[in-house]
């Protein structure tokens, strides 16, 4: 075993081992606690760095366990697994930071870190698999260590999201076994393969591959939450602040939408889809979900209920973007991987202090919340800003990006629907912002906590203000050497045969 | 030292070593406890030995006092016995070091000797070389079995008990009648002479019926599993623990062997049967788990579902899917053996099983839920665990066959199974005050399921050591053709 072997278990092992040994630490062990998750996280940031600088110097990071005869585990270190790997390394390391102080003085945080840090590796896995039964495997793995930090407040709304969300995933994942496995007996092997392993197969097998095509986008389309499978979703927001963060921004919902990105990229091969006709019907099941869940949202109360449902909906513009066949809309569709997860993370995070400093869970509440809070407040501004598209924004490349892939696959009518989901994400975003910067706060807030002179803890401020500065910076610097833009073409080119 | 360690009668000790340390037990009741876990680590040791022994020189074939068959008893060890030998000896161990804290004084005189005198005709079972020879083994174990079933005491235990001595009883008479008929047809016992020999007649096809109602009966196959939800779960915990991880198996073990040595003339009708109650099984055994309001009776039913896995092997009738079952088998052992210990923890604590009101009692407990949610991974077959790759060899060899159908209820079975297993984990995570007057549960208790339920997971990703294991002396006629 040497570095360019190990480093991938080494990536999964910085945070699953300081879970495990935080399931063992009695619960006033705050200190050692929080040292060992701060560490692992800091570990894997650096690791994760190495690896960068490892590729960059040409070198192939793979790592191989047998399993069965002819089967492997997996876990390789390509372009696309760095984008999304990254993503989930750096946006722990804040939301550890903030479950930290979010959790200050709650029962059963060991439980609760030990689940949050098997639940990052799960999606690092997730990010890292080389071939499908990897995939499945930290994929499974997710839906069971996410489960227990969704019922983690214990009352009866919680056990019945966790129910709901046990129910929904359990299903799906039970398709993605299936289809894995006919897949497998189909093609002889489930390595992700750049522009697929299926393309070289009989003509006869086609209408079979058609049908597993939609059994993956089921078994898939549960966690990233297409329509008619998101109705766990808004329930699961239930759960701590920090937890629907993770949930909404790396974890669950992007899990299912990467995963969506490998089949159709690394399985099937986006020219080889769309020869058989599978693209279109995904990118107008897309389509509707975003439609959908813009629409939903507008008419939330709750804070978290709304951008649950803008999730719905923002997540699905990855899964346009891939369904385009295009590849400017491909090249939207993953900047939008990114995009939507500093965006969502900071608007939950937001949320979170809100509700922790104010008790103020609806938006109704939110009168001149601008003018106590306003460092969260501005942050909560630049992620809503961002969602709606407006530039210089991380979130305005990304639609950018998907109108052109439109335009150039000939598909005119997703400008519309672009179109419309902005001016629906500007109808439910924009009367948050009028409430909280321009109306009078109320005499009292539902439940006040003081901080001392600060507007509230630092531990809960930090993380979403430094998000909301990488939106401003994603944006300003998308087009940098090394930037974001840049990589994500080098994975959209080597998709396709030209 | 003239004797090599390859050349050691293993086979032979792993018979007469259990029923020597019964015997011990027996007669020196006072230190019974100290003398069941020597015995136990010892026939943990000749396991080992005979596997290495195996891997070295393939399927071996031992004369008893040197007369060979058919005059003398053959004693024989190939891949599918050892696997079963080694899930005994581990399953086992387990049982031994959990019940050496969980039985009071009186009753541990009690078991000690019963479990050695199973555990003997379990070896013997899983040895022997031929079907009279295997109806002995299999009447001892049933009544050993039953003995233990009543070890509880209390009046529910006693029925259930004596509902199982006259199921048990039944059994072995039925599969005594089809023995007999073979041996008035073929003029023997031995297993490899009777492959030889048999042809299709009628005599065959009424010995087939009887051998496999006897079988199936002591399986608990759908329609034929009403005794065992009751037997199993008014039993002591370790002894529910040893009745559903190993007892069971040792019939299927029986029918297995039949099937793959005598009855392959039987034809495919007969196998899309089983694979009809393996499913109906699966579904109804899956339901009646979920409806359960208490634990043990919850895990009872979910055996009924998981044996009827094994059953869906039948109709595929690949080496694929054999190994699928096996694989299943083995980890069914460890992980429902963690179950019940969990569920006789839960119940030391608690005084109780039942479900809805598991509230107070999960936080005093938080090792043993570990044990059982892993445990449940399994159950459940989601990865990683021992669980998930049976069924996905069983996926696979489903697929790969045409026979899609088999595959449904794979799924769907696995569906029923997360849905029983998280209606009792859903109560892990709650705020409810811990119960005030919890008693103790001792540690080694708690660390027995969860090491049980830790091999049932570590089954998913070391696979390598088990597949090849089965391979040995190749009982399925032919290699893993993936």
């Amino acid at each position: 075993m040497n570095w360019s072997t190990a480093l991938p278990l080494l990536v999964l092992a910085s945070s699953l081992l300081p879970g495990l040994m935080i399931f063992f630490l009695a619960e006033e062990r705050v200190i050692t606690r929080t040292t060992l998750n701060l560490a692992g996280a800091l570990l894997k940031i650096v690791l994760v760095g190495a690896m960068f600088w490892g590729i960059l110097h040409g070198q192939h990071f793979e790592t191989r366990l047998p399993l069965l005869p002819g089967l492997d585990l997996v876990l390789r270190a390509g372009p696309l697994s760095m984008l999304f790997v990254t993503l989930s390394a750096g946006l722990w390391l804040l939301t550890t930071v903030y479950a930290v102080g979010y959790l200050e003085d709650s029962p059963y945080r060991s439980r609760f870190f030990g689940f949050f840090s098997l639940c990052v590796t799960a999606s690092v896995g997730v990010a890292l698999a080389g071939n499908l039964i990897t995939f499945v495997l930290f994929y499974e793995l997710l839906s069971l260590c996410t489960y227990p930090l969704i019922v983690h407040r214990g009352t009866e709304v919680a056990r019945k999201a966790g129910r709901s969300y046990l129910a929904y995933t359990l299903c799906g994942g039970a398709l993605l076994l299936l289809s894995t496995v006919w897949l497998y007996t189909l093609a002889g092997t489930l390595e992700f393969t750049e522009r697929g392993f299926l393309s070289g197969l009989d003509a006869s097998v086609h209408p079979q591959l058609m049908f597993i095509f939609a059994l993956l986008i089921a078994a898939l389309g549960v966690k990233a939450a297409l329509i008619p499978l998101h109705g766990w979703l808004p329930q699961a927001m239930v759960a701590p602040a920090p937890v629907s963060a993770l949930l909404h921004a790396v974890a669950v919902v992007k899990a299912g939408a990467f995963g969506i990105v490998r089949v159709v990229y690394d399985v099937y091969g986006i020219e080889f889809a769309t020869s058989l006709g599978l693209t279109l019907p995904l990118a107008i099941l897309a389509a509707a979900t975003i439609i959908y869940g813009s629409l939903r949202a507008l008419f939330q109360d709750e804070l978290k209920r709304r951008l649950a449902f803008s999730t719905v909906s923002q997540v699905s513009y990855i899964v346009l973007g891939i369904a385009l066949a295009s590849p400017l809309a491909a090249i939207g569709g993953l900047l939008h991987l990114v995009h939507q997860g500093v965006q969502k993370i900071t608007l939950f995070l937001c949320a979170g202090n809100f509700a922790e400093t104010l008790g103020i869970h609806k938006i109704s509440e939110m009168n001149g919340v601008g003018r106590r809070m306003p460092w969260t407040m501005s942050a909560f501004t630049i992620g809503a800003l961002g969602m709606i598209g407006a530039p210089p924004l991380a979130g305005f490349f990304s639609k950018w990006y998907l109108g052109l892939g439109a335009l150039d696959a000939d598909q005119a009518w997703v400008i519309w629907i672009l179109a419309t989901s902005s001016v629906l994400n500007a109808a439910y975003f924009l009367p948050i912002l009028y409430l909280a910067w321009f109306k009078k706060p109320p005499a009292s807030w539902p439940a006040e906590r003081s901080f001392g002179n600060k507007e509230t803890a630092w531990t809960l401020l930090v993380p979403p203000v430094v998000t909301a500065i990488m939106t401003v910076v994603l944006g300003l610097l998308a087009s940098a050497p090394f930037g974001l833009l840049e990589w994500v073409r080098l994975i959209v080119i080597r998709g396709y045969a030209q | 030292m003239e004797l090599m360690l390859g050349d050691v009668p293993w086979i032979v000790m792993l018979i007469i070593l259990p029923l020597m340390g019964g015997m011990a037990c027996f007669l020196f009741p006072a230190i019974s406890t100290a003398l069941g876990l020597l015995t136990s680590l010892t026939i943990f040791t000749c396991v080992a030995g005979l596997s290495w022994q195996l891997q070295d020189a393939g399927a071996q074939r031992y004369a008893m006092g040197g007369w060979g068959a058919p005059l003398g008893i053959d004693l024989y060890a190939d891949g599918l016995s050892l696997l079963m030998l080694v899930m005994t000896a581990l399953v086992g161990l387990g049982i031994s070091v959990y019940s050496s804290r969980y039985f009071s004084r009186d009753k541990a005189n009690h078991f000690w000797p019963l479990w050695l005198f199973l555990w003997a005709a379990l070896n013997a079972l899983f040895l022997s070389a031929d079907i009279f020879n295997l109806y002995v083994t299999l009447e001892l174990l049933g009544l050993a079995a039953v003995a233990l079933v009543a070890l509880a005491g209390g009046a529910q235990a006693l029925t259930s008990a004596m509902r199982y001595l006259l199921v048990s009883l039944l059994g072995s008479l039925f599969y005594l009648l089809g023995v007999a008929l073979l041996y008035h047809s073929f003029g023997s016992l031995d297993i490899a002479i009777l492959a030889q020999r048999v042809e299709p007649s009628p005599a065959v096809w009424v010995a087939v019926g009887l051998i496999s109602t006897g079988l199936l009966l002591k399986t608990a196959l759908f329609p034929l599993h009403f005794w065992l939800p009751p037997a199993h779960a008014s039993a002591p915990a370790p002894v529910s623990a040893l009745m559903s991880a190993l007892v069971v198996k040792a019939s299927f073990y029986i029918l297995l062997r039949m099937w793959l040595e005598i009855f392959p003339i039987v034809g495919a009708s007969f196998a899309q049967l089983l694979g009809l109650l393996g499913a109906a099984a699966v579904l109804w055994g899956g339901i009646q788990a979920l409806r359960q309001t208490r634990l043990k009776l919850l895990i009872a039913y979910s055996t009924v579902s998981q044996l009827g896995y094994l059953f869906l092997a039948f109709p595929l009738g690949t080496s694929l899917a054999w190994q699928g079952a096996l694989y299943m088998l083995l980890s069914h052992a460890m992980a429902k053996a963690a179950l019940f210990m969990a569920a006789g923890n839960i119940q030391a604590v608690a005084g109780h099983d039942r479900i809805a009101e598991l509230d107070p009692i999960t936080q005093h407990l938080p090792l043993t839920l570990t044990a059982f949610s892993l445990a449940g991974i399994s159950i459940m077959g989601l990865p990683p665990s021992g669980g998930f790759i049976a069924k996905w060899l069983l996926l696979q060899a489903s697929i790969q066959s045409g026979q899609w159908w088999w595959a449904i209820i794979l799924i769907l079975g696995g569906l029923l199974a997360a849905a029983y297993v998280f209606k009792v984990i859903g109560h892990v995570f709650t705020h409810d005050q811990p119960m005030s007057e919890a008693k103790e549960v001792p540690a080694t208790m708690e660390w027995t399921a969860l090491v049980l339920a830790l091999i049932a997971v570590l089954l998913g990703l070391f696979t390598s050591w088990p597949l090849a294991m089965m391979e040995i002396g190749s009982p399925f006629g032919g290699g893993y053709s993936g």
